[in-house]
């Protein structure tokens, strides 16, 4: 039987008197790109932190390519965050960030291998220029590609992104997105993107999974992201289909 | 000058100073990036309670108040990790405790009030050679800590970000802490409570106004530290003022004129 890269069976957890999630189960097959879409307060990024094994479900079992996900090897898993909880305050180059993903600790000095490692990352987020710029001086989306680069420099086999392309103008967002679908054709890695974009969505993932604390579509994005479901999930198709729609009824 | 370095009782104060000046500097950029600057003033009041606890027993104090302040320190950390409350807030309630302790244990031996003093203010110029030994026993415990200091700056750059790398953070943390507690308890006989918080912040403040990498920064609070004790102390002697105070405003000056820098230069 394969492996398969993520298994979520039966998750339930908690905040006090809050469900996070609910019964969620679903399984990701190796070299699949997955984007999770769901309203604000679905639990979307608390499965991906259930996943990491950085909150313990209150029941049911999560599995990341056949090892516990608390029980994880470090450098199997990569991480974007959507929050960025240094906020800015830490005195760290862009290098320096790049490369703590390669280290898993924080470098008090450079190599050489490891440098060149990050820089040829970084050329392909599109921050090569950045190496020795402050991470405080970054826009918002300059900070997004530094990310990426920092959590791709490892070469790990699953990539969580929590809304990656958050701050990026249209031209970065299709660019992360080429980027991804890129670099799990050439390394076989599995991908699970946290995303309000249901267009790109639509385009480059695989499969979509729909959240709403549990499992409310799971499947290709046509299937699982029909309009009917968005519209009850969201109350709301999207301005895309709205400006689409109306133009058909003109 | 030389004159003034043959002075045994000045050689024992530099000495004294420098390796707490080199202790503070590891352990200062963590303090501030964390935003727990705040911190070396509470385990320097817990510290009082502790020495305070040491003289009603009758012990030798900086004994007594290590295991204390220590104790204080854990109490922290376990009250932010397990309440919503944060740091400033676990650090109010325990400067209060620990200095409503000090004051009841001090009242208990009233004999006890002027020594009590002492650990206030602190007194460099009176440090014998145990204090010395002391400190240097503090200084190996501390290099003891350096392979932790990657793993320390990348929880402190990004918590979550060295969870998923698989760092102990939480455990980590209270490291740090009872590190910082035990200098703190050390550095108190030299500079007294009342001023040791500053040998944690001022330096480290200032080197972070001209550091855009966490590892500059070490080393200009490192030589603010030291440069502030070796200036400080030399110039309380040539204009006899209080060593601790001088050393203060000496790093004080420095951050002064690192402000100065980053207003001019922009460092980000």
């Amino acid at each position: 039987m394969n492996t398969m890269a993520v298994e979520v069976e039966n998750l339930s957890l908690r905040f006090g008197d809050t469900i996070a999630l609910r019964e969620v189960s679903f399984y990701v097959a190796p070299a699949t790109f997955t984007a999770i879409i769901g309203p604000n307060g679905a639990g979307k990024s608390t499965l991906l932190k259930v996943i990491l094994g950085l909150l313990t479900p209150d029941s049911g079992g999560v599995s990341v390519l056949g090892q516990k996900a608390r029980s994880l090897d470090r450098g199997i898993a990569a991480y974007v965050p959507q929050k960025k909880t240094f906020a800015g305050q830490f005195p760290a180059t862009v290098l320096e960030l790049v490369v703590s993903g390669l280290t898993g600790t924080w470098p008090w000095r450079i190599s050489r291998t490891h440098r060149e490692r990050a820089l040829r990352v970084m050329e392909r987020t599109g921050v090569g220029n950045l190496a020795n710029q402050s991470v405080q001086a970054l826009s918002g989306g300059e900070l997004q590609r530094a990310f990426l680069a920092r959590s791709l420099v490892s070469k790990p086999q699953l990539l969580l992104l929590d809304e990656p392309a958050a701050g990026m103008d249209i031209r970065g967002e299709a660019a992360m997105y080429h980027l991804l679908c890129d670099y799990q054709a050439e390394s076989g890695a599995t991908v699970m993107m946290i995303t309000h974009d249901w267009e790109g969505a639509r385009c480059h993932a695989d499969q979509v999974l729909l959240l709403n604390r549990t499992v409310v579509g799971f499947g290709s994005a046509q299937e699982a992201a029909s309009e009917e479901r968005l519209l009850s999930l969201f109350g709301h198709r999207g301005h895309v289909h709205e400006t689409h729609a109306g133009a058909a009824d003109d | 000058m030389i004159e003034i370095l043959s002075l045994p009782f000045m050689q024992r104060a530099l000495i004294g100073g420098v390796l707490i000046a080199i202790m503070a500097s590891f352990y200062g950029p963590f303090i501030v990036q964390r935003r727990l600057a705040f911190l070396g003033s509470g385990l320097a009041h817990a510290a009082f309670g502790g020495v305070a606890l040491g003289m009603y027993l009758g012990k030798e104090p900086l004994l007594v108040a290590i295991p204390f302040t220590v104790l204080v320190a854990v109490a922290i950390v376990w009250v932010r990790a397990h309440t919503d409350l944060g740091a400033d807030t676990a650090i109010g309630v325990f400067i209060s405790l620990s200095m409503a302790l000090g004051v009841i244990f001090l009242y208990l031996r009233e004999e006890n009030a002027a020594d009590a003093t002492t650990y206030l203010f602190g007194s460099i110029l009176a440090l014998n050679r145990g204090d010395i030994y002391l400190s240097c026993a503090a200084l190996v415990a501390c290099l003891l800590s350096l392979p932790l200091w990657g793993r320390w700056a990348y929880a402190t750059f990004d918590e979550t970000l060295a969870r998923v790398d698989r760092h102990p953070v939480m455990r980590d943390e209270y490291l740090l802490l009872v590190s910082v507690a035990v200098l703190v308890v050390i550095s108190v006989k030299i500079v007294g409570i009342l001023l040791v918080s500053a040998f944690l912040v001022i330096p480290a403040a200032s080197a972070r106004l001209i550091s855009h990498r966490f590892i500059h920064m070490m080393g200009w609070t490192l030589l603010v530290n030291v440069g502030g004790v070796i200036i400080g102390l030399l110039a309380s002697y040539l204009v006899d003022v209080p060593s601790g105070p001088a050393i203060i405003l000496v790093q004080s000056a420095a951050f002064l004129l690192a402000f100065v820098v980053h207003r001019v230069a922009g460092v980000r």
